[in-house]
């Protein structure tokens, strides 16, 4: 049947029933180039427009009633050193010694590291510091400093604050090797040595999380009155164990594809399945340039999903495999013949 | 009482330039070419009514404020809302893209309504990042110090920073969907500027053709 011997179509049809299409239109006198000029059906755009917000605005209505949307209350610091006083304690001495994430992460935060690269290109590195955090005096010192009435403490800051920088590291590394060995890493069941100041300092930083204040307190650093940058407790708490043992346990860690999910059983980010799946495969499950690596894959595999249409062979695909033949079988059954898999018919020989 | 003068404005030249380019019996025609016959055409529609809902949604959440769905039993439904409206809105424009892929639907000086729509899918997974990122919960706690590492390995976090709620609600809430919302615009006008896109191995007359054109 050529498209000249098209009959006319019902309005009311669904899309899928193409029984009674109308007669070809007469080519107006001046028709812009590609512009269709077979035949044609009626279709009710605004219609249709209308019909999809309506099934959508019901679906997402029916699945917001059954299963609503996870909300499980946001960690804070007090929560933290009451809850895990031990892992508070330590994670505070790494960031004394220097042997925490945040203290040797380098840009954007500081300059203790190179951080990633993507083979040559230190991006990481290049851009430099922006985010400005010095983990020992943001998360330790800085907060210790604003306690009054504590002549203890105020002598142990005074000379920690006055040794060099070789002897708080020691200090810090001596307490630091101390906890991990006392049982249960408990920091008050460390065996005797020479810590300095550093134990009064990272139990008076304990009371101070324990009471509330720690968390205005890093929030504060820097902004003032009004709160939203959350960059500082956020290293804090992520530099412990108890954040990640949290999400160990609701399924959100690297190793189980991370942060495409999210708590309770719900779908997440199941679109970042790509991005996260690459984390779970060598090279990138053991690099140290991991992230780094991963994007620049997926920003490359953006690129190419972009110009599909202008890479020779991924854009003949389509025309390849002919899945457009059911597509478009209805068309091809009653005005043309579907094309061949192959080459074009005119570099058929 | 003396005649407006003749000359030709701005207004109407542009006007008249945007009738040229889309009249209305273009920008809203009440036919489609006979092979717009299969349920693989709305997704497309399916995705616009989606992403309606997912505003309309959000506006709610915005006017109550960054907290307000943690309180009130209105709010967590509203958020709800939001919530199924994206995870929606990705299935069934992923199901749109990939119909489109298999149509070669970039054929026939489309490949400006294939590059919008692409980017507005890319810039949509990182407007629903943002929003994962703004709960202000034990969720955006963990996702944003999980994905902080991967933004900074790019150089982007120095200015991009996943760990400020407030800068970060702003590009969800205005900057994000605005580019989003430009894109859509874009590529549906191009949808109508252009057509939708013929069969394989079929010329603009209907007909089955040898004009590669019409087959990649």
């Amino acid at each position: 049947m050529s498209a000249a011997e098209a009959s006319t179509m019902s309005p009311e049809a669904p899309p899928e029933d193409a029984a009674t299409p109308t007669p070809p239109p007469s080519p107006p006198a001046q028709v812009r180039p590609g512009t269709w000029t077979g035949p044609k059906r009626p279709y009710d755009l605004v219609k249709e427009f209308v019909v999809a917000l309506v099934v959508m605005g019901l679906l997402a209505g029916l699945l917001a009633l059954v299963f609503s949307s996870p909300d499980d209350k946001g960690v804070t610091l007090q929560q933290w050193a009451r809850q895990n006083p031990s892992d508070f304690v330590t994670t505070a001495v790494t960031e004394l010694d220097g042997s925490s994430v945040s203290a040797g992460y380098g840009p954007p935060y500081n300059t203790a590291g190179n951080g990633q690269q993507i083979f040559f290109l230190h991006m990481q590195k290049w851009i430099g510091v922006h985010q400005p955090v010095d983990p020992a005096n943001d998360f330790v010192i800085a907060p210790l400093s604003t306690i009054t009435g504590n002549p203890t403490l105020t002598a142990a800051l005074a000379r920690y604050k006055a040794a060099s920088s070789s002897q708080q590291q020691a200090w810090a590394s001596a307490y630091d090797t101390a906890i991990s060995k006392a049982p249960n890493g408990d920091p008050s069941q460390v065996a005797a040595g020479d810590y300095g100041p550093v134990p009064t300092m990272t139990a008076s930083l304990l009371s101070l999380a324990q009471e509330g204040a720690l968390d205005s307190q890093l929030v504060n650093q820097g902004s003032g009155f009004y709160q939203d940058n959350y960059t500082k407790p956020l290293l804090f708490l992520a530099d412990g164990g108890y954040l990640a043992d949290l999400a160990n346990a609701q399924h959100l860690t690297g190793n189980q594809w991370g942060m495409m999910n999210e708590t309770g059983n719900y779908p997440g980010q199941a679109w970042l399945w790509l991005y996260t799946m690459w984390y779970q495969i060598s090279p990138f499950n053991h690099s140290g340039n991991a992230d780094a690596l991963v994007w620049a894959l997926m920003m490359l595999l953006s690129l190419g999903l972009i110009l599909i249409p202008v890479i020779p062979g991924l854009r003949s695909i389509p025309r390849l495999v002919p899945v457009h033949r059911l597509i478009w079988r209805d068309y091809y059954r009653r005005y043309g013949s579907a094309p061949k898999p192959g080459r074009p018919p005119d570099q058929e020989s | 009482m003396s005649a407006p003068p003749t000359g030709r404005s701005w207004t109407g030249a542009t006007r008249d330039r945007l009738v040229s380019a889309l009249p209305p019996d273009q920008l809203l025609p009440d036919t489609q070419p006979a092979y717009v016959a299969s349920w693989i055409y709305v997704f497309g529609v399916a995705t616009l009514a989606a992403l309606v809902m997912i505003i309309a949604s959000g506006t709610v959440l915005a006017i109550g404020g960054l907290h307000w769905w943690h309180t009130t039993a209105v709010g967590h439904f509203v958020n709800s809302l939001h919530l199924w409206s994206v995870e929606l809105f990705f299935f069934v424009m992923v199901i749109h893209l990939w119909g489109k892929f298999w149509m070669a639907a970039w054929r026939g000086r489309r490949l400006l309504t294939w590059v919008t729509g692409v980017l507005a899918l890319l810039l949509s997974i990182g407007t629903a990042f943002t929003g994962y990122l703004v709960q202000t919960n034990f969720d955006s706690q963990w996702i944003a110090t999980q994905a902080k590492d991967g933004i900074n390995s790019t150089g982007v976090g120095a200015f991009w920073n996943v760990l400020n709620v407030g800068q970060m609600l702003l590009w969800h809430i205005v900057l994000l969907p605005l580019i989003v919302g430009v894109l859509a615009v874009v590529h549906i006008v191009m949808v109508r500027l252009r057509g939708v896109v013929p069969p394989i191995g079929i010329g603009t007359d209907g007909e089955p053709t040898s004009d590669p054109k019409a087959f990649r």
